[in-house]
């Protein structure tokens, strides 16, 4: 419409348009403004450092407003509300990001000196006071507890999601269907007590503290994780291979064993590790039904164990007369553990990505 | 598949497919057993704290009830917040992986947001201590001072920055990844048909958005909502961590008497608790159970009312 009288204009197609670059301009310099605004404060004695995620964030707020202002006067209001959506949709993602960035530098700064040192691997707590000591004991519960929890979610887990694909038709699969889901949101901590409950009735002894109550207590978070993970695997599973193997004359638990789970085991590997990768982290339902301790305990079954994250929260907790040993202690283990979870992570996407079925094309 | 031949074929049980068959149903039958478990050892256990008599609960709670609605308070109002803070930016950050960033990139990003939820709550505690809490607490004197007649933000500012504020900021990021995920995921179901008839009728991006995009994600943010405030109720460490918790039914979020919530008065009081003080706290655990219980069960509904309509796209 405008080309009709666009007599004096060189390109009809850019004009009532922003010239390419303007958003970024206008970004980057309402970024320089609040700096400047920062710096000044900070001169004039309002804040002690130079306060950088407030001038990234009121920049940035900034922006929001002028690119609505100035893509008004020029575009249209059509258009303004689109830039300005687009900017306040990017602007969730800065603020999204900006905790895990401050997490991860602090966790690394303050933990990476205290881990590199070789005795945090090779120590146990026991009568360390002060400075020294490590994390050994903590690490060996840890381990412990959360391949005793797997060992008990996996069979139960894989089982179950096996019944619901294969098997389950009618009340008892909806039902099961419905409590795993239930069974999805059980707060960590009440999976603790429920661990604690169990025990203490058994036992008769109310104050029952062992690791096997925290593999027990981790079980319960876990297998619903597994379940899902793995029903969503087995459901992909073509049918066209059961039955391929039916007409073959397999029986169905052979077809099961040999032919559905082999080609999901990619997806259930990368399912479990990632459960495992959940729970490993659990700090509330440890602390309530395996306690904590500063000594070495190789024994699952029998009194308190440490783990990990107990290690850490009691670290920062329970701090003595010099402060900053226990709080760079308990930031090399949240880094440690931090790792860990990580490198599960990772091998879980590695396991999902090499040895997953091609199937089709 | 029968083929109209009368008496269908039945194929020859085998030992095999018994064991396996059956080894399956017990699986299933172990889940059933825990959830009743839970309930039932959870009961047995917190009916000393129901019917106990004044004087002996902790607190000096004449009964359970009075003991238990601070903390209900306390955790409903901090999930409340962080869900009011998690929403928005988790529907923005979903948009911005779904339908704003370049396809690569966008994987990317959404591999980051998982990270996210991979990092333990007892780091999130100590990042929110160690550095969120100093960090407000300049600005929260600020409000308090300035912003001051707006109820919430009245009372006695906190020196520390440990209010109901951080714990509820904590949360939002910790709520963040799953809420992220499931928005992202209905996000993306979008029928493309929708989407690009919106373009082709000349709607700018955000129109096409708004129009296409988010009515048919709507019951998929309100199920990611739900999920999220699951996870804020139960949410253990960082509450137990960060809050400098009080016996009280306060709305004020910058003050240092905040209430405490449930799951972080267990952890802070059971290692230390004898007696009638365990069955308590245990049947304080049962309280929080059946609210996340509700609040789980809304979510699936919504979820699973979706599921029935959506197959019409």
């Amino acid at each position: 419409m405008s080309a009709i009288n666009a007599g004096g204009i060189t390109n009809s197609l850019t004009t009532g348009r922003l010239p390419r670059g303007t958003v970024w301009m206008v970004l980057i310099g309402s970024w320089i403004l609040l700096g400047i605004v920062f710096v000044l404060v900070q001169l004039a004695g309002g804040t002690k450092t130079f306060n950088l995620v407030g001038a990234l964030f009121l920049g940035t707020v900034l922006f929001d407003i002028l690119i609505f202002a100035i893509s008004y006067l020029v575009e249209g209001v059509r258009k303004a509300k689109d830039r300005l959506m687009t900017s306040l949709v990017a602007t969730a993602f800065i603020i999204a990001i900006l905790p895990l960035v401050s997490l991860v530098y602090t966790v690394v700064l303050n933990g990476l000196p205290r881990m590199i040192q070789p005795s945090f691997f090779t120590e146990s707590m026991r009568n360390v006071l002060g400075s020294g000591g490590g994390a050994l004991h903590a690490i060996i519960g840890t381990v412990e507890i959360t391949a005793f929890a797997a060992l008990i979610s996996v069979p139960i887990g894989l089982l179950t999601s096996i019944y619901l694909v294969e098997y389950g038709r009618g009340a008892l699969a909806t039902t099961i269907t419905f409590l795993v889901d239930v069974m999805t949101g059980i707060p960590s901590i009440v999976a603790g007590l429920f661990a604690y409950a169990l025990f203490a009735l058994i036992t008769g002894d109310v104050g029952y503290r062992s690791g096997f109550g925290g593999s027990v207590a981790l079980s319960v978070l876990m297998i619903p994780v597994v379940v899902r993970s793995s029903e969503e695997m087995l459901k992909l599973v073509p049918n066209e291979l059961r039955e391929a193997s039916y007409a073959l004359g397999v029986p169905k638990w052979l077809t099961v064993l040999k032919i559905v789970i082999p080609t999901s085991i990619a997806g259930i590997t990368t399912g479990v590790t990632l459960a495992i990768a959940r729970v490993i982290g659990e700090t509330a339902p440890l602390l309530i039904v395996v306690g904590y301790t500063s000594s070495v305990n190789y024994n699952l079954f029998h009194d308190r164990m440490m783990s990990l994250s107990v290690f850490s929260y009691t670290q920062y907790a329970q701090q003595g007369a010099n402060a900053a040993d226990f709080l760079n202690r308990a930031w090399a283990a949240a880094l440690t553990l931090i790792l860990i979870v990580m490198a599960l992570n990772l091998i879980a996407r590695l396991v999902a990505r090499i040895f997953s079925p091609k199937l089709g094309r | 598949m029968t083929t109209g031949t009368p008496g269908a074929i039945k194929a020859k049980m085998r030992m095999g497919d018994r064991v396996f068959s059956g080894s399956t149903i017990i699986a299933g039958a172990i889940i059933l057993a825990v959830l009743a478990a839970v309930a039932v050892f959870l009961i047995a256990q917190s009916i000393p704290a129901l019917v106990a008599r004044p004087g002996q609960l902790p607190n000096a709670a004449p009964n359970f009830w009075v003991y238990v609605w601070p903390l209900v308070f306390g955790t409903i109002w901090a999930a409340a917040i962080a869900l009011i803070f998690a929403t928005p930016i988790s529907i923005g950050v979903a948009l911005f992986i779904s339908h704003y960033a370049p396809r690569r990139v966008a994987q990317l990003l959404g591999y980051v947001i998982d990270l996210l939820a991979a990092v333990p709550s007892v780091v999130f505690g100590l990042w929110g201590i160690q550095v969120l809490a100093p960090a407000v607490q300049p600005f929260y004197a600020w409000l308090n001072t300035n912003v001051g007649w707006f109820p919430l933000f009245d009372g006695q500012v906190s020196g520390t920055g440990r209010t109901i504020l951080t714990v509820a900021i904590v949360l939002a990021v910790m709520i963040l990844p799953i809420m992220t995920a499931v928005c992202r995921e209905v996000f993306l179901q979008t029928p493309r048909l929708h989407e690009e008839a919106a373009l082709a009728l000349g709607a700018t991006r955000w129109e096409m958005i708004r129009t296409a995009v988010l009515p048919f994600g709507r019951p998929g943010v309100v199920s990611a909502a739900m999920l999220g405030l699951g996870r804020a109720l139960g949410e253990t460490m960082a509450v137990a961590m960060v809050l400098s918790p009080a016996v009280v039914v306060s709305f004020f979020v910058l003050t240092s008497q905040n209430p405490n919530t449930i799951a972080s008065n267990i952890a802070l009081q059971f290692p230390e608790a004898a007696g009638l003080g365990v069955n308590t706290l245990i049947a304080s655990g049962l309280v929080l159970f059946v609210i996340t219980f509700i609040v789980n069960a809304v979510a699936r509904f919504v979820v699973n009312r979706r599921k029935a309509f959506s197959g019409a796209n």
